[in-house]
């Protein structure tokens, strides 16, 4: 049964890898966005499914690690150079919202 | 050639930004789902921020990018290990499998009453 | 004036910093960032840069390069070891939470161990308790369950690294 949902996973990933890189005619950059793009939708499977508000908590910040490598691919993709100003700005607020989360999860208040 | 070789650094990056998020799907509890998605998340996203900076070299969005990497690698550990923290002291006990919980035993001021899961 | 020394320091550091994310030579960028990482290392004090004569003596940067060597190793390693795991059917993992000692003592150094724990393969730090040196480590497979062999097994390889460059 496990090694079932294994391989049932398994199948799936790599047809959507086949999918997008031997089946979509579209340009180099946009077949990697797609690529990372799987990425974001395992990461909020997770924010659905996680039992405890922790799990939710994890995927929210591996979510936001995500969006920095996302930001850069656009900015070589379109050639801009603020992408990687949203990038670090983005990660810098990923970051404090995440420990503000942790916070909270610990029961604490705010202000120690 | 340059592009080739930022083209495969952000290729592999994406592959190990996969794995991570696998790990977020396929792991029992929330500890060794931290442990996977951080450890290839961080280094995945790395790999596609250097291959950037391969891509533009010495300019504005180059190195940006690198001081992004040098960010990255000092604040994601440092937000798993709060992470890691506030769901233990929330009362979120490791996996039936797992072998020990050492923390558990010493802290006290954890909660009384666990969670589900 | 009081910490002469380590207004110093964070001036340097968050000029340079500055410099770098405007990365240009307009004498507008360099006014205001001049003036606000003045009025930065003004309100610091020594909050940033403890004991500031560490950053002048040019053999901790060497200890720093080998570091950084070590640290892409293990983390290559690590990225490798988890990807086996992930996907391997049978998922592999014995996990638990041990404890272990350390022998560092300041803040900045009791920080560079827990990210360099939390990116090397299989371990993940959990709390810190800064009086008894005592670490709580996630082990993804367990192999003992001894303070000692423990700390031989995770931390030892480290910490002498760690004890040149920040102590």
């Amino acid at each position: 049964m496990k090694f079932l949902r294994w391989l049932a996973g398994m199948i799936f990933l790599l047809g959507l890898i086949f999918i997008i890189f031997g089946y979509l005619r579209v340009n180099l950059q946009t077949k990697l966005m797609l690529y990372l793009l799987i990425c974001f939708m395992l990461s909020l499977v997770r924010v659905f499914r996680g039992p405890t508000p922790a799990d939710r908590s994890v995927a929210t910040d591996i979510f936001g690690i995500l969006v920095i490598g996302f930001c850069a691919i656009l900015a070589v993709y379109t050639g801009k150079d603020w992408y990687m100003d949203i990038a670090i700005a983005w990660g810098l607020q990923s970051f404090i919202g995440v420990l503000a989360l942790a916070k909270f999860l610990e029961g604490r208040n705010f202000d120690d | 050639m340059t592009d080739l070789l930022s083209l495969i650094f952000i290729v592999v990056g994406i592959t190990f930004d996969l794995f991570g998020s696998i790990g977020l799907i396929r792991m029992p509890d929330i500890y060794n789902r931290l442990q996977a998605s951080t450890k290839c998340v961080t280094l995945g996203t790395c790999g596609i921020l250097f291959g950037v900076f391969l891509k533009f070299g010495f300019t504005a969005a180059g190195v940006k990018a690198l001081v992004c990497i040098i960010f990255l690698l000092l604040t994601a550990p440092v937000a798993a290990h709060a992470l890691a923290r506030g769901a233990h002291r929330s009362g979120v006990r490791p996996c039936k499998g797992s072998a020990c919980d050492k923390y558990a035993e010493d802290d006290t001021s954890a909660a009384t009453k666990p969670l589900k899961g | 004036m009081r910490y002469l020394r380590s207004r110093v320091v964070t001036f340097c550091i968050s000029y340079a910093l500055w410099l770098t994310l405007s990365f240009s030579v307009d004498w507008q960028h360099l006014l205001i960032g001049l003036l606000v990482s003045l009025f930065a290392a003004f309100l610091m004090g020594d909050m940033f840069a403890e004991q500031a004569h560490k950053w002048f003596s040019p053999r901790r940067y060497l200890w720093f390069m080998i570091y950084v060597f070590v640290f892409t190793w293990e983390c290559f390693k690590a990225n490798l070891d988890v990807a086996r795991r992930v996907l391997n059917p049978h998922l592999p993992i014995n996990p638990g939470i041990v404890k272990v000692k350390t022998i560092l003592k300041t803040e900045s150094g009791l920080t560079f161990l827990a990210n360099f724990i939390t990116l090397t393969p299989g371990t993940l730090s959990v709390d810190v308790n800064r009086e008894e040196g005592v670490l709580y480590i996630h082990w993804i497979d367990v192999k003992t369950q001894d303070v000692e062999e423990a700390s031989r097994i995770i931390v030892s390889k480290f910490e002498r690294i760690l004890k040149e460059v920040l102590e």
